[in-house]
């Protein structure tokens, strides 16, 4: 099977690992993995801002760039999310909104992708650890993957997932949310590291960048000692 | 601004919000316990989400044909004796019900909840006119003797207190001497409350649906307050923002359960009162006068626009009571009557963005609104019209924010920049890294760097390590 790798500018950048870790993990699950140079940002950071001129132009090209795979995946459901969201915003241009079309139902958030497209739940992976996972807000609500990552994370060897309390609530990143909001960004975070502290888990494990990034930096801010991984990674794992 | 509380800027409300810690943990407790009691009514209905899909069409339809409906409950209401007046703003709706107490010379008028007559400021038109005015429901009882601290949610509308801030409430307005045990806080509001439901001189109750086919107002109150507000005084003038329509019973029936279930978590509530028209012969009880009140108030310019969703709201408060938001800031932090989502939503929409513009970006878009709503209003979707309304019609974006904004279009658009733009990102950012992370950065990424680290970028892009890795395989195939 043909996978185009949509990696996300967050990954990218700033979390190579991440996308390191979904191809290899897809190698191993056999698909046949390729990387469009051409692709850029999803154009979220525009669009939930309220420039839909500017979003609509990055759409477009986004879309030209997987315009020969058979799949798009990607290891955020944000993102992912955003891409869906490409037809209605490209309503007005027929075309346009035809192929955006094509592009949503092609794309899929890696665990989604694992388990309803390749029909996998056990990824053969081994983590000693004892972790909780931070279910992300578009992920489970927009793009209503719920089930995925739980059924994967249920099958990796060693690895015990405690239950995270208040689960449903944000953890305040929101993209520019965490900065144009930032004292409430904060509270938000700061309850959800509390949260993750109570399950006593060593690991925080989650689906997006994102959150990732905004639960690790009030983690490490506040030196503590809990690691933050990307399901990416923890499905790749080989731990003994 | 009727709708709005207090003159303070939004970022300071929100920091006495953020550092009131008391209302935070009432919030928080309260917000839990109501979500709990929320999923369990909606759990044991079964088929939710067709319920939702019901009251949705229910809702849309009554609003695309809302010139129909409201034609109709006005015929029907003054077929049964009723007297309708349509106002236009909140100075038709106050000039007209302060013209009906001057006609009956009413003193005292009790009032059950009502959250449209705190949008057009009617106790203070009725004060002003020398009445003395008394809210009846529990929680708009305690905030009206608080020196009218305003409500903070529109069905708790006094969730922001404690037992014992109410008993020394009691204690310094009424002379009560009990403790903050709340059946002993009840009964007191309760003996008070009797006294003033006997003596009063008219009543006035707001509307939870409106039955166009009947004539007939419907109240939803779990203290049985509406129920005397409307069975003793001789007048009553119900106060109903102009959405607020069902065509038929069956539609009432669906609406009702979505709005019982969705706000406190039961099937009903203990009274859900019908009145239609006044008092007949051969009745008991009921006024002898009866006035209907349909208030516009700006609800008509939503009409027909992306915005007319927000009128489906049944005002339940299902939003607010799952908004991580909300539960952080409380609801004064909003600077209206109605806060949470549907508040950032509506807020702007009836008292404009020069007032209200921050509100549409107090959401992280988590969507928690749009999937607790019982009937489908994508709120975080208004959300995100909101905003684009307010760069891309209004114009009211900050200069810095549209040239990032540009910047960022132009190179997302063109590969080749955007990936010389990563490329040179862990350059920029080297003298601010130390131990792989930013402690403190530069520019707007000092905002984050505020209250949390940013890594590092990776020293090596993904895409420099698959092309690398890519370069390899072929070396090794082809060698």
């Amino acid at each position: 099977m043909k996978v185009s790798i949509f990696i996300t500018c967050l990954a990218d950048m700033f979390y190579a690992n991440v996308g390191k870790s979904t191809v290899e993990l897809l190698e191993k699950l056999g698909c046949e993995v390729d990387f469009p140079e051409q692709q850029t940002c999803c154009g979220q950071v525009s669009y939930n801002s309220g420039y839909h001129k500017e979003t609509k132009e990055v759409a477009k090209h986004m879309i030209k760039a997987f315009e020969h795979s058979d799949y798009v995946v990607a290891p955020s459901g944000s993102c992912v999310a955003m891409l869906h969201e490409y037809p209605h915003l490209l309503q007005e241009e027929k075309e346009w909104k035809e192929k955006a079309e094509v592009l949503a139902a092609k794309s899929y958030e890696l665990t989604q992708f694992i388990v309803d497209v390749l029909k996998v739940e056990d990824v053969k992976a081994s983590l000693p650890a004892c972790a909780t996972y931070h279910k992300s807000c578009h992920m489970t609500r927009l793009l209503g993957v719920k089930d995925a990552p739980s059924k994967l994370l249920s099958q990796v060897e060693g690895l015990t997932v405690n239950s995270l309390p208040n689960s449903e609530n944000c953890c305040g990143f929101g993209g520019t949310f965490s900065v144009k909001m930032g004292p409430i960004s904060e509270q938000m975070v700061q309850e959800k590291v509390e949260s993750i502290e109570e399950t006593k888990a060593e690991v925080l494990i989650g689906a997006d960048c994102g959150c990732l990034m905004n639960i690790g930096g009030y983690i490490n801010r506040q030196g503590k000692q809990i690691k933050v991984m990307h399901i990416a990674e923890v499905l790749n794992s080989e731990g003994k | 601004m009727p709708m709005k509380i207090g003159d303070q800027p939004f970022f300071g409300r929100v920091k006495d919000g953020l550092e009131d810690s008391f209302m935070r943990s009432a919030v928080t407790s309260a917000q839990e316990r109501m979500q709990g009691k929320r999923l369990a009514a909606v759990e044991e209905l079964g088929d939710w989400e067709e319920w939702r899909k019901l009251g949705e069409e229910i809702r849309t339809h009554t609003l695309e044909n809302l010139d129909y409906y409201l034609q109709q409950l006005s015929e029907n209401t003054a077929k049964r004796g009723g007297n309708v007046f349509f106002a236009k703003t909140k100075e038709e709706a106050n000039e007209y019900i302060r013209s009906i107490v001057e006609k009956k010379q009413a003193k005292k008028i009790v009032k059950s909840k009502s959250m449209v007559t705190e949008e057009i400021n009617l106790n203070e038109t009725l004060e002003a006119a020398g009445c003395e005015v008394i809210e009846t429901d529990l929680g708009e009882y305690i905030l009206q003797l608080d020196d009218h601290d305003p409500p903070s949610h529109i069905v708790v509308p006094a969730l922001h207190k404690n037992k014992e801030q109410i008993r020394d409430t009691f204690k310094e307005k009424k002379g009560y001497q009990k403790t903050e045990v709340p059946e002993e806080l009840a009964l007191f509001a309760r003996e008070q409350l009797r006294q003033e439901f006997l003596t009063a001189d008219l009543g006035i109750t707001g509307c939870n649906f409106a039955v166009a086919d009947a004539g007939t107002v419907c109240l939803v109150t779990n203290e049985g307050n509406a129920g005397l507000v409307t069975a003793l005084p001789k007048t009553q003038i119900t106060v109903m923002g102009m959405e607020r329509i069902v065509p038929t019973w069956e539609e009432l029936d669906v609406l009702v359960s979505l709005l019982c279930r969705s706000s406190v978590g039961q099937k009903l509530t203990s009274y859900i009162t019908g009145l239609t028209g006044p008092k007949e012969e051969g009745d008991v009880d009921g006024p002898e006068e009866f006035h209907l009140v349909i208030v516009d108030n700006g609800r008509s310019n939503i009409l027909g626009t992306e915005f007319q969703s927000a009128l489906h709201c049944i005002r339940c408060a299902a939003c607010i009571n799952v908004c991580p938001v909300y539960r952080h800031i409380g609801g004064h932090s909003y600077g209206s009557i109605y806060p949470g989502p549907i508040g950032a939503v509506l807020t702007p929409l009836l008292g404009g963005y020069e007032e209200y513009k921050e509100l549409p970006y107090a959401s992280s878009l988590c969507a928690a609104c749009t999937d607790a709503c019982p009937v489908k209003i994508p709120l975080h979707e208004l959300l995100i019209k909101h905003r684009r309304k307010i760069v891309e019609d209004e114009g009211k974006a900050p200069m810095a924010e549209k040239l990032a904004m540009k910047g960022y279009e132009f190179a997302v658009k063109h590969p080749s920049i955007y990936k010389a733009g990563t490329k040179s990102a862990p350059v920029a950012l080297k003298p601010f890294t130390k131990d792989n992370s930013i402690k403190s950065g530069p520019g707007p990424v000092k905002l984050w760097t505020d209250t949390r680290d940013l890594p590092a970028p990776s020293k090596q892009r993904f895409r420099d390590w698959y092309k690398q890795k890519r370069k390899q395989e072929d070396q090794h195939n082809g060698g």
